[in-house]
């Protein structure tokens, strides 16, 4: 199953729903296009929700990392939100669970902007 | 699970295609071993990313270059070989991902994982190539792997 995104706005923020697999290839690509775009756009407020992402390798890993320091760079903040076992598991591995902010309720996440 | 010896191996093109194969392989393989899912799931990663490095830092989508993808199961072990016709890595310049100064790398995170997830990491670079062996035990311990970079 390739990687499939949608957002949508929220009090400001943009939640972006992702779908599917972030590997490399075509699902870093595609979460890489969308927040450079949401940037672009000055939606500089973002939340990636993981929940429907079932797979991740280390592209998608570093793709994460990618999205949250660009995104730090131009003033704006990016969180995660519903991690699946398996992403949190290797958010934990890796060190980047505390990196991130990662959140577990979408108000609380919203909320939690400044 | 029966201890009886078998081994199949691929000869792949270096193309994201055959990342995505080799993935698909492990995991069918390692369930037909009855490994459980969550081994399942740590092979097949494993092997992505041993593909992902002889496809893309081995033989750099070169289209005249191969990789050559084993299977094997020697006595409790599913032992994995993935062989490329790169240059050959220098172990001794691959840094540690999870140092603070490079927690927030985009790329370097491939053979932890590995290590994470297998028994054995073996990583053999020459100058025709690079040869990883990856080891999972039947029943093997989760905790951690080991590695015997030659």
């Amino acid at each position: 199953m390739t990687m499939k995104v949608g957002s949508r706005q929220i009090d400001g923020v943009t939640i972006v729903d992702c779908s599917g697999r972030i590997t490399l290839g075509e699902g870093s690509v595609i979460l890489r296009d969308t927040v450079r775009d949401l940037l672009s756009k000055g939606n500089k407020k973002i939340v990636l929700n993981l929940a429907d992402v079932n797979y991740i390798d280390s592209s998608g890993i570093g793709e994460l990392v990618s999205a949250f320091t660009t995104t730090k760079n131009q003033g704006g903040e990016l969180k995660l939100l519903n991690l699946t076992k398996k992403v949190n598991d290797l958010l934990q591995i890796t060190k980047l669970y505390t990196v991130f902010d990662v959140k577990d309720d979408e108000a609380a996440a919203v909320k939690s902007f400044k | 699970m029966a201890m009886t010896e078998q081994r199949v191996s691929y000869t792949l093109d270096s193309s994201l295609d055959t990342i995505d194969s080799a993935e698909e392989k492990a995991t069918r393989i390692a369930t037909e071993l009855g490994f459980g899912d969550d081994e399942v799931m740590q092979i097949s990663m494993a092997v992505r990313e041993g593909a992902v490095n002889a496809v893309l830092h081995g033989n750099a989508y070169a289209a005249d270059k191969k990789v050559t993808l084993a299977f094997e199961r020697i006595g409790d072990e599913l032992v994995v070989t993935i062989r490329d016709q790169g240059p050959g890595m220098d172990l001794s310049k691959i840094p540690n991902p999870l140092a603070p100064e490079n927690l927030l790398k985009t790329s370097g995170r491939g053979i932890f994982l590995m290590r994470s997830f297998m028994d054995v990491v073996e990583i053999r670079p020459s100058s025709t190539g690079t040869e990883l062996k990856l080891i999972k035990r039947v029943h093997g311990t989760s905790e951690g792997g080991k590695e015997a970079s030659q």
